[in-house]
């Protein structure tokens, strides 16, 4: 046998005593609520008062060494190992769990629970001047699990002595299972096949974050589940996301569990709502972000796994699942993933990020809940800002339905060529906005549900109205600053796109903007 | 075997799927004895009744080399290659 791993701990009164003792040494750990560790205590109590050798008790829970000690009268030094580290290091199955130390540390004999017998031997062996009446003591008793096999505390227990940030449960899949099929019956994905979260993939994708694995960022709803790093980053590995644009998901994740945003409503609501990620500043070119072609469609790594990063990560530590607390009546593709980054470089306008507060140097997601779109506006004809924007305005109307105004929050997309036609004219964000308004506004009596379409002001109400109240009209939307416009879309093409939103403001969502921290 | 970290918030233990049950006795089973002592008295009589009770069946015998570890993957690839069903008297 080789000596024991050296090391130190402190006895009751703290004291520190090391091991190798440089004398025979007989050393038991135990844990107070064990019977048969009680069992023993007073024989190496009576070993340690009479005999040559000397005895350490090590504990595994502090209280309980108080307690072994007051139980037992103990004037051995029992030593906290309540960090369970030299525990561990042992590698113990069971309690009692007794080694007889050489003079270099050495174990001559090892003595798991007890048996008198062996006992016996030893005392008579090794031990001199010392009575034990070993007639008066059961001639065996199991002992209990040492606490390092505690459930709880081994994955921990593991971690820590690998010098592992890890410390999510880990789960063996047999060598017969199929991964993939393993995965989709735990639940773990949005259906569509995920990569496998191992240690090694996770360990990578927390590379790209300069923040402690085990810090909380956000408490995700309905479960209320504290998001650590650690658990974004491996439903970002689930996502297929590569480490670098795990600061994104980290920031969105922030942004949407926040009172503002309330993402418990937006995942709950029956409309469908989701979270919508606009990227901007440097990350869109850090993270080769497609802001261009089909950057609202499928194709690009980026904007298609941090989407889906966000959305797993709310599926799997928040709880939120269709048919749990997620009651969306038709669902919503974009719940799948919905990311993209704004053009700027193609936009006569600041950015959405600078409009918002920040400068153009940061890098910022924002999120809005919205619940249907992208809905395209297809004008291919309009050759003036004024007729190009009133066609906006018009389709606009459709949100949520055309005779419910004073709507909440929408999101415009304007596609380059658009663009180039606004921009002849020299129109501002608050032009284009302002625009909206006009055209989209129509009389409260345009509004009435009738037998066409029973939405509108009812009847009984648009009774109690006068003429002029009647005749006055009424845009889409309930203020301009419920418009968020951004450029985005590929160079050739007269489609812009609407997004709609959820219930806004107090008792709804309100737009998040959060820099991310590259 | 492969490990990968558990992406929720471990709130509920890890369930696995187990196959689908047929609702039949059919094919061959396989009966387990894992070497704990007396397994193989109980398997023993479990054989004689099925084979009373489903001629049909065949019922074929298996053992591990011994209870306190698990079966070898020579072991569990033979049973799966020549049983539908398995029956393993697993403690005492």
């Amino acid at each position: 046998m080789t000596a024991v791993q050296p090391f130190t701990l402190r006895d009751l009164q703290g004291d520190e005593h090391s091991v190798p003792t440089g004398t025979k040494t007989l050393m038991c750990f135990v844990k107070e609520d064990c019977p048969t560790c009680n069992l023993v205590a007073p024989i190496l109590e009576a070993i340690h008062q009479d005999s040559n050798v000397d005895v350490l008790l090590v504990g595994q829970t502090s209280d309980g060494n108080q307690l072994l000690a007051a139980n037992h009268s103990l004037t051995m030094p029992v030593l906290d190992d309540s960090t369970l580290i030299v525990s561990f290091a042992f590698d113990l199955d069971t309690v009692p769990h007794t080694f007889l130390l050489d003079d270099a540390g050495e174990p001559i004999k090892e003595l798991i629970g007890f048996t008198k017998k062996e006992w016996r031997e030893l005392v008579d062996e090794e031990v001199d001047d010392v009575q034990i009446d070993f007639d008066e003591l059961p001639e065996w008793r199991p002992g209990c699990g040492s606490l390092t096999q505690d459930p709880l505390i081994a994955d921990r227990l593991r971690a820590e002595s690998e010098n592992s940030p890890l410390r999510a449960r880990r789960i063996e899949i047999g060598a017969h299972d199929d991964v993939h099929e393993f995965l989709f019956d735990q639940g773990f994905t949005d259906g569509l096949p995920v990569v496998p979260p191992t240690p090694e993939r996770v360990i990578r994708m927390l590379s790209g974050i300069d923040r402690e694995p085990q810090e909380v960022v956000a408490t995700i709803p309905p479960n209320l589940a504290p998001a650590t790093i650690e658990k974004i980053a491996i439903n970002a590995v689930l996502a297929g996301c590569k480490a670098e644009y795990l600061p994104v998901v980290v920031a969105t994740i922030e942004a949407i569990c926040t009172d503002e945003f309330n993402c418990h409503g937006v995942f709950a609501t029956t409309m469908g709502a989701t979270p919508v990620m606009i990227l901007n500043g440097p990350v869109r070119h850090a993270l080769n972000m497609n802001m261009k072609l089909s950057s609202l469609g499928q194709g690009t790594r980026s904007n298609a796994s941090i989407g889906r990063a966000v959305r797993l990560a709310i599926r799997n530590i928040g709880g939120a699942k269709p048919g749990g607390t997620e009651r969306s009546t038709l669902g919503n593709p974009m719940k799948f993933t919905m990311c993209f980054p704004e053009w700027e470089e193609r936009s006569p306008w600041e950015p959405l990020h600078v409009e918002r507060g920040f400068e153009s140097e940061d890098s910022v997601v924002s999120v809005f809940a919205m619940s249907s779109g992208p809905a395209q506006v297809i004008d291919q004809t309009s050759r003036s800002a004024e007729a190009l924007v009133g066609s906006f305005a018009m389709s606009m109307r459709a949100m949520h339905h055309v005779k419910a105004h004073r709507a909440g929050d929408t999101v415009l997309i304007v596609c380059p060529e658009h663009i180039d036609t606004i921009q002849r004219d020299g129109w501002s964000k608050a032009d284009v906005r302002a625009r909206i308004q006009e055209v989209s506004s129509v009389p409260f009596r345009e509004l009435i549900a009738d037998s066409r379409s029973g939405v509108g002001i009812p009847p009984a109400n648009a009774a109690k109205m006068s003429e002029e109240q009647l005749n006055r009209l009424t845009p889409k939307f309930a203020s301009e600053d419920l418009i968020h416009i951004v450029v985005a879309g590929s160079e050739a093409g007269k489609f812009s796109a609407v997004l709609h939103g959820w219930a806004s403001g107090e008792m709804g969502s309100i737009p998040v903007s959060r820099k991310i921290d590259m | 075997m492969s490990t990968i970290l558990d992406p929720t918030d471990e709130r509920k233990p890890v369930v696995r799927s187990i196959t689908a049950r047929s609702g039949q006795l059919e094919g061959s089973i396989a009966l387990l004895d894992i070497r704990k002592p007396r397994g193989n008295i109980l398997l023993d009589r479990l054989a004689e009744l099925l084979a009373e009770r489903y001629p049909k069946l065949e019922v074929k015998r298996f053992e591990k080399p011994t209870f306190t570890k698990p079966a070898p993957t020579e072991v569990r690839q033979h049973i799966k290659a020549n049983a539908d069903l398995v029956v393993e008297g697993l403690a005492d």
